[in-house]
């Protein structure tokens, strides 16, 4: 790594260099343009918003669990609070955490690192978008102390409930929760075009189309997604933010509205947005299984065509979710054999990274046990979702605690898992000093056991016909036997013993930051360009900037001694 | 101005990165629109009775507007060409012209708008207004976040500086107008 | 979209661009200008299939024409075409799927009472001016 080609300073950079006066901490840390400073932020900000969404999930499951009970730390749940937890919990954890910490934490932290560029192609619009993150994040936490409280009509927010204060009773708080929605997408579309444009343009020398590490790669093809899916969302918010507020009838059928229309318009965003979190994790996935595997990635191009494939397919499947709405079936035919068929592209993938894990040299560090849990978890999420995809084994599992557990099967893999094992993998290059193994693996086992527990019993709550959103089943006799009141229990139990495992995370997290051992350059001995730089990289990450010279998978090569080979390292 | 990043000033793909930027945000508006103009077609070819309010528009300002802001683009290109040449006052003044014309098709819309309202024709008043108002008020906050923008540039290309950026304003302000070039027809013509 | 070619050289300032060539722009704005007046004029004929042809098929030239002469999409590198096109694309999409619920009257187990009242309206009042 020692020849890279010296770039020309320009002037104003040559007087950076000069100047190294230390700048106040609202300047370092608020107000940074840095790309690590800001990817940082989201994924604090991301993180806070994940202990909201865990405690607003223990609230609501310990009322499901326990109806009636004064819940600790919170008092009792009444049926409009227990429907502003379920939503705000939904929304929060699809647009506050797992978009934030996926995508633009990591996407901010990591493209410029890993295509060899000093900062993002725009900074300031990149520190823009996550101030307009943070205002969305602050404008959904303002939703739940107006009157009438936060908005409880689902994540999805179908009308007539998010429609009319008239039904959803919550008149400020369905603004509030529309305008913070829409914040976040503007954040994000910023933020997007931002990471699309510097990957495009901002690329060492030397690195070609196939040099790109894969998680780049997945990150600007979920940009990419977010930002053709998220126009007529866009234009749906509006229109619903003024049947809320003006009167108008977008949706109200009985004054010449259309809801099924919504219900379009959101699922048009909705479902390729959950390619938008999974393409990420993948990416994260790949990263980690060949480092870890001392293992080329198996079929390096086969995986890009196959997310290019996936990303494409994804926008042909969003009506699956309306099967029961009265959608034309004609229609829900094409939609059922697109879903079906968006699993083979899926499944190539998992396969892939399975024969890249096959003959490896494999160490089971702390990120590589998340990795193969995506894996393993997210292979229930996929294959569950067979039977949601078909139009009539749906008719009877829609909107059953099946449903829920199938997506928590595939969310829970993305968002949480697919983000510790990010978080463990980059620790080092982000805090210069590397987690504690042994409390990563008891973090580890506490959080993945208990993962299985809480929804595997929630499969069968479905399977019995128990329905979502239900406040006190103790009002559906034939729901409230004791079997079915009992897994319900052991769900709950085992969420409050997953939370409680967070700690450990805390901990290794702040103690870490002083007392853990020194990482160094490149604790994993891993061949893409962030590990060629200081950990922490200091601001323009390189002294000098890299030069590539091959792709970022050549572990193991014959004939060299190490068994890794930078991408900058010369031939 | 401020020092750039090398990350800036490098284009791999063989575009100066803000340009290739401003045609990532077009994509995503064309999106934005999309959304919004397809569910109006379908709302307008799903039921006859839809048409009978649009007889109500005025097809005349809407003809005005799109010459307004047809001519403004030629502005806009104008500047363009301009800015190439070096001619940084040039560019300015083109650029004012251009946002002169938004300044313009915004006064005739808030007549428009205004003796709609005075009619009784709200945005609350049946579907077709709704979609009526949302759309080109959606499309007039482009004009208007056009114009602050085209006013930022200008004041910078009249010292000569930074004129690749009139080209990228020009770029948003061309696709502002063919949003208008679609609307006129949705929104006036087809009756 | 995504289908950058990776020159190996890389230029590391911007300025290096090739300049478009400027054409007659007065030219193509008195073009554009025309064809609005054929626009307005067309649909006064009062002939639907004429109607379609001059509001819609006018439109769609006159944004060729701007994206081509005042964009320059055409110089610029093959994937901003591709990448404007991929997002119409969607748009047809999203269109030929929600379409054939959102066009009708009545579906499965729902019907729009709004829509419904308004045609029948709409029929009485055409039926009424028919009989005048």
């Amino acid at each position: 790594m020692a020849e890279s080609i010296p770039v020309a300073p320009s002037p104003a950079r040559a007087h950076d260099h000069e100047h190294p006066a230390e700048p106040g901490f609202i300047r370092k840390y608020l107000l940074s343009t840095d790309h690590k400073v800001i990817g940082l932020q989201y994924m604090f900000t991301g993180m806070a918003m994940a202990l909201l969404g865990g405690f607003l999930a223990y609230v609501f499951r310990m009322q499901l669990a326990f109806p009636g009970i004064d819940v600790p730390l919170f008092g009792v749940v009444s049926p409009n609070e227990y429907n502003s937890l379920i939503t705000n919990h939904g929304a929060i954890m699809i647009f506050w955490v797992a978009m934030p910490v996926l995508i633009a934490a990591f996407g901010n932290y990591l493209i410029p690192l890993m295509i060899g560029a000093d900062d993002m192609a725009f900074p300031r619009l990149n520190r823009l978008s996550y101030q307009l993150f943070l205002v969305s994040a602050l404008v959904l936490l303002a939703s739940f102390f107006v009157e009438g409280g936060a908005f409880g009509g689902a994540w999805t927010m179908y009308p007539p409930l998010s429609a009319s204060s008239e039904f959803n009773q919550t008149p400020l708080g369905t603004t509030l929760f529309i305008c913070a929605v829409a914040l976040e997408f503007v954040a994000f579309l910023m933020g997007g075009i931002n990471f699309v444009t510097t990957t495009m343009n901002s690329r060492a020398p030397g690195m070609r189309m196939y040099d790109i590490p894969m998680v780049v790669w997945m990150i600007v093809l979920a940009s990419i997604l977010f930002m053709a899916s998220v126009g007529p969302l866009v234009a749906g918010a509006v229109m619903l933010l003024f049947d809320h507020t003006l009167g108008t009838a977008f949706f109200d059928p009985q004054r010449g509205g259309d809801p099924i229309l919504w219900q379009h318009l959101f699922w048009f965003f909705g479902h390729p947005e959950v390619y938008v979190v999974l393409l990420p994790a993948v990416g994260i996935v790949a990263e980690i299984i060949t480092v870890f595997a001392r293992k080329k990635l198996f079929a390096y191009k086969t995986v890009l065509y196959t997310a290019f494939g996936t990303g494409v397919l994804s926008f042909t499947v969003w009506a699956h979710h309306q099967f029961i709405a009265g959608i034309d079936p004609r229609m829900a035919n094409v939609f059922t054999i697109t879903t079906l068929l968006i699993s083979v592209p899926i499944a190539e993938m998992m396969f892939v990274y399975i024969a890249t894990l096959y003959g490896g040299s494999i160490q089971l560090a702390t990120p590589m046990l998340w990795a193969l849990a995506f894996i393993a978890e997210f292979l229930i999420g996929g294959v569950t979702g067979i039977f949601l995809g078909a139009s009539g084994s749906d008719i009877y599992l829609h909107d059953t605690y099946f449903v829920l557990a199938h997506f928590h099967y595939t969310f829970f893999p993305i968002a949480i898992i697919g983000s510790f094992a990010a978080i463990s993998y980059w620790y080092p290059k982000m805090f210069g000093r590397m987690l504690n193994e042994t409390l990563g693996k008891i973090h580890f086992w506490g959080t993945v056991i208990p993962f299985n527990t809480i929804f595997i019993p929630l499969f069968v709550l479905g399977a019995a016909g128990e329905h979502r959103r239900i406040w006190d089943f103790a009002q559906f006799p034939e729901l409230a036997s004791e079997p079915l009141r009992n897994l319900d229990k052991v769900a709950t139990v085992s969420l409050v013993i997953m939370l409680a495992f967070q700690a450990v995370f805390l901990f290794n997290f702040f103690w870490s930051l002083r007392r853990g051992q020194k990482a160094g350059k490149n604790p994993w001995h891993a061949n893409t360009l962030e590990w060629t730089t200081e950990s922490p990289p200091p601001h323009g990450n390189w002294k000098q900037m890299p030069t590539v010279y091959r792709g970022p998978y050549e572990y193991s090569v014959p004939g060299r001694d190490a068994d890794f080979w930078p991408q900058n390292e010369p031939a | 101005m401020s020092a750039r990043p090398i990350a800036t000033t490098r284009s791999a793909a063989g575009m100066p990165t803000g340009r290739l930027a401003v045609w990532w945000v077009i994509a995503s508006e064309i999106v934005i629109f999309g959304g919004l103009l397809g569910s109006y077609v379908m709302f307008r070819l799903g039921h006859d009775a839809f048409a009978d309010q649009a007889a109500h528009t005025n097809t005349w300002i809407g003809a005005f507007n799109t010459f307004v802001l047809l001519t403004s683009s030629l502005f806009a290109v104008l500047g363009h060409k301009a800015a190439d040449a070096g001619d940084g006052r040039r560019a300015a003044r083109m650029l004012y012209l251009t946002a002169a014309g938004g300044m313009i098709f915004l006064t005739a819309k808030a007549f428009e708008w205004t003796t709609e309202i005075q009619h009784g024709f709200t945005i609350s008043a049946h579907t077709f207004w709704s979609f009526y108002y949302t759309a080109a008020g959606l499309h007039a906050l482009h004009v208007v976040a056009g114009i602050v923008i085209m006013l930022i540039v200008a004041a910078q290309a009249r010292k000569n500086l930074e004129l690749q950026r009139v080209e990228l304003i020009g770029l948003y302000w061309h696709f502002v107008d063919v949003v208008w070039i679609f609307l006129f027809p949705l929104l006036y013509i087809a009756k | 979209m995504t289908s950058q070619q990776a020159h190996d050289s890389h230029l590391e300032t911007a300025a290096a661009e090739p300049h478009v060539h400027h054409g007659n722009y007065v030219r193509i704005w008195v073009i554009l200008v025309v064809l609005l007046v054929a626009s307005v004029l067309g649909p006064m004929l009062g002939h639907p299939i004429v109607t379609l042809v001059t509001a819609f098929g006018i439109a769609i030239v006159k944004a060729y024409l701007v994206a081509k002469n005042f964009m320059h999409i055409n110089v610029a590198p093959r994937f901003v075409g591709y990448l404007v096109a991929t997002c119409l694309l969607f748009m047809l999409l999203f269109f030929a799927g929600t379409a054939p619920d959102v066009m009708r009257l009545e579906g499965t187990r729902w019907e729009k009472p709004g829509w419904i009242e308004a045609n029948r309206s709409h029929e009485a009042g055409s039926r009424a001016a028919t009989g005048h």
